[in-house]
């Protein structure tokens, strides 16, 4: 494992603003290009550069949780957010929505049960990849 | 909203695989596999039971209206195929609990497990092409991962050799779903066959047809697409081998009866020839492979592939009693198959290995398992009262009412010689007299837990064999339901033809 300080900057740096352009592409994705597989993508792109920099240990101390609970997380809170439509009283899956309202800096505000679906893809693809990423970087030459 | 059911057995296996991702240990697995496996299975038999009075049951995913949208469909057919794939499913997990290694348990085998199940159900229920394909993939991805787990040299062979062929067969099934989505413009089962029944268009009538045949025969193992089976279910534990046996190939028959039913309703003609011709092809080479075997599961790979071809003809031939026989036929099948896997699982266990020629006399040390192993096995050769008879006797009669003498000669024939492959294993297993090497075997001790599944489903064999006629009768309305595919058809589009 090289051992850049830039790189170790960068990444320690960078992580929160990639999370925070992951959320942005995450929310922006119902009507625009983005969504739920991009954005856990560029999350987790964030702890690739960790993996490459600081390293594994430092990358996973900074998850905190297992990739494999991401997983699990994602496919629940997707799969969940179609129970809501029963309670609701109408078919699975079916799409609920609140009524908008404003925010300062994010303008008209419309939030609804496919924004959780595609949080949970976002959780689950982040997982996948990280879980992936993690193996990989773990094999010993 | 009681449409919403229809969701249930594909959502409870979800549920059980992800809570297994997220609590990791091997204690929770268990305990989650196993009511998942009771929960999946109470959610099919009150589908069925619903079913059975309603006839259909029609869930509108998301609200969308029916060409649109994608539908779960419940009718007799799936419900039936879903209730007892959920069955097996609890029972082959009790089974993994003592079968399966703790590593493996540890490589996620319980997640994958249910997932298996969930894309089994899900290709079961599911009333849009293009859902069946993803089905099929999330049925197959688990099976990939199951068949490789562990990594032993022979399983990786395999599994290379499975995945590769079921990969061309997904391509071919997709091609024929976008040739046909390009020439009707709907993916929606019911809208398709809807808009073939009137359709001129002889070529993308018979060319969906043979690529759908192909795609799904490959799954179903026919001949002549069946060499992957034989060459990838005896590499991984027996409770894999066992589940995919009972199950995988079926969801093949089930999606080639589905398609040639619905579909090709009208223009059935054309392929029945065919069918026929490969129904007694499958029969025949199955049997003769397994006799040139001299392996448990082996030779039990090769059954089933000739039991395959009975469905299929009973698909080919194309009546209502031939139709109730194939639904019966496949109850029947994937009850005893995957028990037959179950107990040569047990034999291995015990004595360490499946090589016929070096096994022998298990009926005297141990005389309930020769019973336990005689229950299915002449089940499937078709001794009555067992339930292989009465499903073997349906077919053959319905080959005979409408005058096809040569298939219900081949399925005669096929029969006893299944009945000799049988009495093989029985002779060389368990009636021999004891090797000496063997002798030495230390055998595993505890195996209480595998024998619980496979004495409830030898009981399930001989209850279906004394006192079939209920299941029979259920067999039956579900071939009406098959021979007229406007009753699936109206449910779906709501509309009145």
């Amino acid at each position: 494992m090289m051992n850049s300080i830039i790189l170790n900057t960068t990444a320690r740096l960078l992580l929160p603003w990639l999370l925070l352009l992951s959320l942005v592409i995450l929310y922006r994705g119902h009507n625009l290009p983005g969504g739920g597989f991009i954005g856990g993508l560029a999350a987790a792109s964030g702890f690739i550069l960790y993996v490459l920099g600081p390293g594994i240990d430092k990358a996973r101390q900074v998850l905190k949780i297992h990739p494999e609970t991401l997983i699990g997380l994602g496919l629940l809170i997707s799969m969940g957010s179609g129970l809501l439509g029963i309670i609701a009283g109408k078919s699975y899956m079916a799409g609920l929505w609140m009524t908008g309202f404003t925010l300062p800096l994010l303008g008209k505000v419309h939030l609804g049960t496919p924004l959780l679906f595609d949080i949970g893809v976002y959780l689950a693809v982040a997982g996948f990849t990280l879980l992936t990423l993690f193996a990989l970087a773990e094999i010993k030459e | 909203m009681m449409n919403n059911l229809v969701i249930l057995p594909i959502f409870v296996p979800f549920i059980c695989a992800v809570l297994c991702l997220i609590f990791r240990s091997t204690n929770a697995q268990r305990f989650l596999s196993l009511s998942g496996g009771v929960g999946a299975t109470l959610a099919a038999g009150l589908l069925l039971q619903i079913v059975h009075q309603e006839n259909h049951l029609v869930l509108h995913l998301g609200g969308w209206s029916a060409p649109f949208g994608i539908v779960l469909v419940a009718d007799l057919f799936s419900s039936i195929m879903v209730l007892i794939s959920s069955i097996m499913g609890i029972l082959v997990t009790v089974y993994s609990l003592r079968d399966i290694d703790e590593r493996r348990k540890k490589l996620y085998y319980f997640p994958l497990f249910n997932f298996l199940i969930m894309g089994v159900n899900g290709a079961f229920l599911t009333g849009d092409i293009f859902n069946l394909y993803v089905w099929f993939e999330v049925m197959l991805i688990a099976s990939f991962v199951l068949l490789a787990l562990g990594g032993e040299r022979r399983q990786l062979e395999g599994a290379f050799k499975y995945v590769a062929i079921n990969l061309v067969s997904s391509a071919l099934f997709l091609a024929g779903a976008g040739l046909l989505y390009a020439k009707v413009g709907t993916l929606n089962m019911a809208d398709i066959a809807l808009k073939l029944s009137d359709q001129p268009d002889s070529i993308l009538i018979n060319s969906t047809a043979t690529l759908f045949l192909i795609a799904f025969g490959v799954k179903a193992a026919l001949f002549p697409f069946f060499f992957w089976l034989p060459a990838s279910y005896h590499t991984p534990p027996t409770a894999v081998s066992a589940i995919f046996a009972g199950l995988l190939t079926k969801v093949g028959v089930y999606a080639l009866i589905r398609s040639f039913t619905l579909f090709f309703n009208e223009n059935f003609a054309v392929a029945q020839d065919l069918l026929l011709g490969l129904a007694a092809l499958t029969m025949i080479t199955g049997v003769l492979g397994a006799a040139a075997k001299y392996d448990i599961r082996k030779i039990l790979s090769f059954h089933i592939v000739s039991q395959i071809g009975y469905m299929i003809m009973g698909l080919a031939l194309h009546t209502s009693l031939a139709l109730a026989a194939t639904v019966f036929y496949i109850i029947h099948h994937i009850i005893v198959k995957t028990n037959l896997f179950l107990i040569g699982g047990i034999v291995e266990k015990l004595k360490g290995t499946g090589d016929l020629s070096k096994l022998g006399g298990l009926y005297k040390a141990l005389p309930w398992l020769a019973v336990l192993f005689f229950i299915p096995a002449f089940s499937l050769g078709g001794i009555p009262p067992l339930s292989g008879f009465w499903a073997k006797f349906g077919l053959i009669k319905a080959s005979l009412e409408i005058e096809t003498y040569w298939i219900a000669g081949i399925a005669l024939v096929v029969g006893i010689m299944t009945l000799f492959s049988m009495t093989k294993i029985w002779v060389e297993a368990f009636w021999k007299k004891e090797p000496q090497a063997l002798l030495n075997h230390k055998t595993q001790k505890n195996l209480k837990l595998l024998y619980a599944p496979a004495i409830i489903m030898a009981a399930m064999t001989i209850y279906l064999g004394l006192f079939g006629q209920s299941v029979f009768g259920l067999a039956e309305r579900t071939a009406e339901q098959l021979l007229n595919p406007s009753l699936y058809i109206e449910a779906v589009l709501e509309i009145e033809l």
